[in-house]
């Protein structure tokens, strides 16, 4: 074992740090957001844990407003608009696509930067003195009133979301220009579909969000008024121009997950995705619908009726493309030759998992309804199970099921199905609870309840240490794996794709020859063979 | 990774291109989603000043009297000359003329100076005239509290213009530097290309601001 492959090419920090490897720089982002994803999980078990009683006796009402804040703002800007994209697409987007890298390296390399930079710099707000707006950033409080960190806070976020603009314009360049011989865009994982529709998001969205926090900075710091009802400014205006990027920012934070469903479901039933030309459109359509239905966050917020009922008409034809792909992942199923691996455990529970989290959204998007739970613990559990529940399983999922491709070890395939099922009952317990919550009317972002509210609470609070014990469970044993873990063949799946037939883990530059593809994506024949499955 | 460990490759291109048509291809790709990003960031202002205007045209009528429409019109001529000589330039790359690709790329700069300098005679009067929003911002005139508004919008607006100016006479420095020492061929001079690019954006942004901020509205009535 002393082949040259991308991780033994170079040793040393300053090869890492200054690598314009697309996989190296995956690997950087991993360690970069799972270290997030911690700090932003230390605030949960906080919110948790302060939620066990109804008086308010652990924090402060201000600890508490600055403890739910940072936990969004890590969670969503750290975590989830980078994990898939930035970990499993840089990763794979060159090797899917025949490429011996992105098409602008050193923009990936930078993008990095800007991450760690933004990440830092939100961090040190978080520090000194934290921020309390919520990661809504919401004017006039944000702009006016606030005496937290807001401007380093949204410094930090502004700086961040140039990383995720370079991301998605490397990602569009990479798909157009940089398919192999052969690879037509028919012929393109859906993975890649999903990545190009993200891309489009990061592109035409993250832009609107960095100059909304670039005026609620402004505002902040000169007054100028764009913002602020005393001078003729609208505070509702900056509620308009955050959705205009942070609906569709959901999607940035779900499609990437969807394509990790498509590759892995069609994988584990050795089948060809049903419908793929529908489930690659749908992405799209999710990402163009995505851009006109902000204002179903703005129902209570003195829109008038007729836009509320365009906005509403408009969420629920999101509706459509989201259950294409659901209906086309389990007709893929149907007589497929399917095997229960732990990345199909993952995919599974995404399934069940976001089409709680998509139909209880149709709920929202229905005005009256949306009057009675806004701003409850209804919406909390909708897009947890959205964000984590869909998300966050597909991002595990994809982990395993790419991590012998990575890092060529095997992870423990018995403790791996182990760590799924209790992270999916983890998280039921946690988000179910908080459905019925909001539905009986608990409100968001407030840590003093009504007693009859506490046993859902607990249960709540129970649910958040099974979970947060079943996350330290693959982080243990991914790092055993490093060391310990079996070695990986080149394709221990038996999976279709250009990434299975490169060694585990690739050399630096990916393919010796450009390969020339002739066949469709999943094109795992007619009839899959009894035994064909590789047992690990 | 160093381009040495794959020393077969012609030079200036890339290793994970095939070619120089695909290296060029996706250099423009990118820059054309880059300047899309761009339209979605002065979009947002561009919304914002869209609305306020409808909703408080005097205000907005009375501030706009303030700018020196000279001053204005002097500064849209002189940044369209430099996208003329920045296009000349990007010509001389196609022909292969690397002297010139100098000449007129700080002939360019040139132009951006004076622009800027304009622009910074406007803004010290009105400093003078406490037109800048915040706590000395004074108003004597029509228009009531909004006025201030507009003056907000001025600001931002040809605030973050005059930034993407700075990082664009930042970029034609090392263009430059890189035309010196004959960086560009006429078959890879995409960095010119792009240079030209995003300098006729910056142009096209003022083209916009010009008459938003000085002079519609200026003479309804």
């Amino acid at each position: 074992m002393s082949t040259k492959n991308y991780l033994n090419a170079d040793y040393g920090f300053r090869s890492w740090l200054t690598t314009l490897d697309h996989k190296r720089i995956a690997l950087l982002y991993l360690l970069s957001i799972t270290f997030f994803f911690f700090i932003g999980g230390a605030f949960a078990v906080a919110i948790r844990l302060e939620l066990m009683t109804p008086q308010g006796d652990l924090v402060q009402s201000e600890t508490y407003n600055k403890l739910f804040t940072m936990h969004g703002l890590m969670m969503i800007f750290f975590f989830l608009v980078p994990s898939i994209p930035a970990v499993l697409g840089n990763f794979l987007l060159p090797l899917m696509l025949g490429a011996k890298d992105l098409a602008f390296p050193r923009l990936n390399l930078l993008s990095w930067y800007v991450y760690t930079i933004g990440g830092l710099f939100t961090l040190w707000a978080v520090v000194f003195g934290g921020v309390d707006t919520g990661w809504t950033f919401y004017t006039p409080y944000s702009s006016t009133y606030a005496n937290t960190n807001v401007i380093a806070a949204a410094l930090g976020i502004f700086i961040t979301g140039f990383s995720s603009i370079l991301t998605g314009l490397n990602f569009i360049v990479t798909i157009h220009k940089m398919r192999a011989p052969g690879l037509t865009w028919f012929r393109l994982p859906l993975f890649v579909w999903a990545h190009y529709a993200t891309s489009l998001i990061m592109v035409l969205g993250t832009p609107v969000l960095a100059i909304t926090i670039l005026l609620v900075a402004v505002e902040r710091l000169f007054r100028v008024g764009i913002f602020d009802p005393a001078l003729g400014g609208d505070p509702l205006l900056f509620q308009h121009l955050f959705w205009f990027y942070s609906h569709p920012a959901v999607y940035i934070m779900i499609l990437p997950g969807m394509g990790v469903i498509s590759e892995l479901i069609a994988c584990f039933s050795r089948k060809r995705v049903f419908g793929y030309g529908f489930v690659a459109y749908s992405s799209l359509a999710i990402a163009v619908l995505g851009f006109f239905v902000w204002g179903h966050h703005m129902f209570v917020s003195s829109q008038s009726m007729y836009a509320g009922l365009v906005f509403s008409i408009l969420s629920f034809l999101v509706a459509i493309p989201s259950a294409v792909k659901i209906f086309n992942w389990t007709a893929t199923l149907y007589k497929g030759s399917i095997s229960f691996q732990t990345p199909m455990l993952y995919a599974l529970g995404f399934i069940g998992l976001f089409t709680i989290g998509g139909l209880t959204g149709l709920f929202l998007a229905t005005l009256a309804v949306d009057v009675h739970v806004h701003d409850t613990y209804f919406v909390v559990a909708h897009f947890h199970y959205v964000m984590v529940g869909g998300m966050l399983m597909a991002y595990l999922g994809g982990l395993h099921f790419w991590w012998p491709k990575m890092t060529g070890r095997m992870y423990p395939e018995g403790l791996a199905k182990f760590a799924a099922v209790v992270i999916f009952l983890g998280f039921n317990l946690t988000f179910f609870p908080q459905f019925l919550l909001g539905y009986l009317g608990m409100p968001r972002r407030y840590h003093v309840y009504p007693e009859e509210f506490q046993v859902l609470n607990v249960m709540s609070s129970a649910g958040a240490s099974i979970l947060g014990l079943g996350y330290l469970i693959p982080m243990s044993y991914f790092a055993w794996s490093l060391r310990w873990g079996k070695r990986a063949e080149k394709n221990p799946w038996g999976a279709k794709g250009l990434e299975w037939e490169v060694p585990s883990p690739p050399t630096t530059f990916n393919f010796d020859t450009t390969p020339t593809v002739t066949e469709e994506a999943y094109d795992y024949g007619p009839k899959p063979e009894p035994g064909e499955v590789a047992h690990v | 990774m160093s381009d040495a460990l794959h020393g077969d490759h012609t030079p200036g291109l890339a290793h994970h291109f095939e070619d120089f048509e695909q290296q060029n291809e996706s250099a423009s790709l990118g820059m054309w989603a880059f300047l899309v990003t761009e339209v979605m960031f002065f979009g947002g202002l561009f919304l914002g000043y869209a609305l306020y205007r409808t909703d408080y045209p005097e205000a907005f009528a009375a501030a706009s009297h303030e700018l020196s429409v000279a001053w204005g019109a002097f500064n849209t001529v002189v940044l369209i000359g430099s996208s003329l000589t920045m296009a000349l330039a990007v010509r001389a790359a196609q022909l292969g003329q690397p002297k010139s690709i100098v000449r007129y790329i700080v002939l360019t700069l040139l132009l951006g100076i004076g622009f800027l300098g304009v622009k910074s005679i406007e803004y010290a009067a009105k400093f003078e005239h406490h037109l800048i929003p915040g706590p000395h911002f004074l108003w004597g005139g029509e228009g009531g509290p909004q006025v201030e508004l507009f003056f907000g919008f001025y600001f931002c607006m040809t605030g973050l213009h005059a930034l993407h100016m700075l990082i664009g006479m930042a970029l034609m420095g090392v263009v430059v530097v890189r035309a010196r020492r004959g960086a560009y061929t006429p078959t890879n001079h995409i960095g010119v290309e792009m240079l030209g690019l995003y300098w006729h954006f910056v142009d096209l942004v003022w083209i916009f601001l010009f008459p938003m901020l000085y002079l519609i509205g200026r003479h309804a009535g």
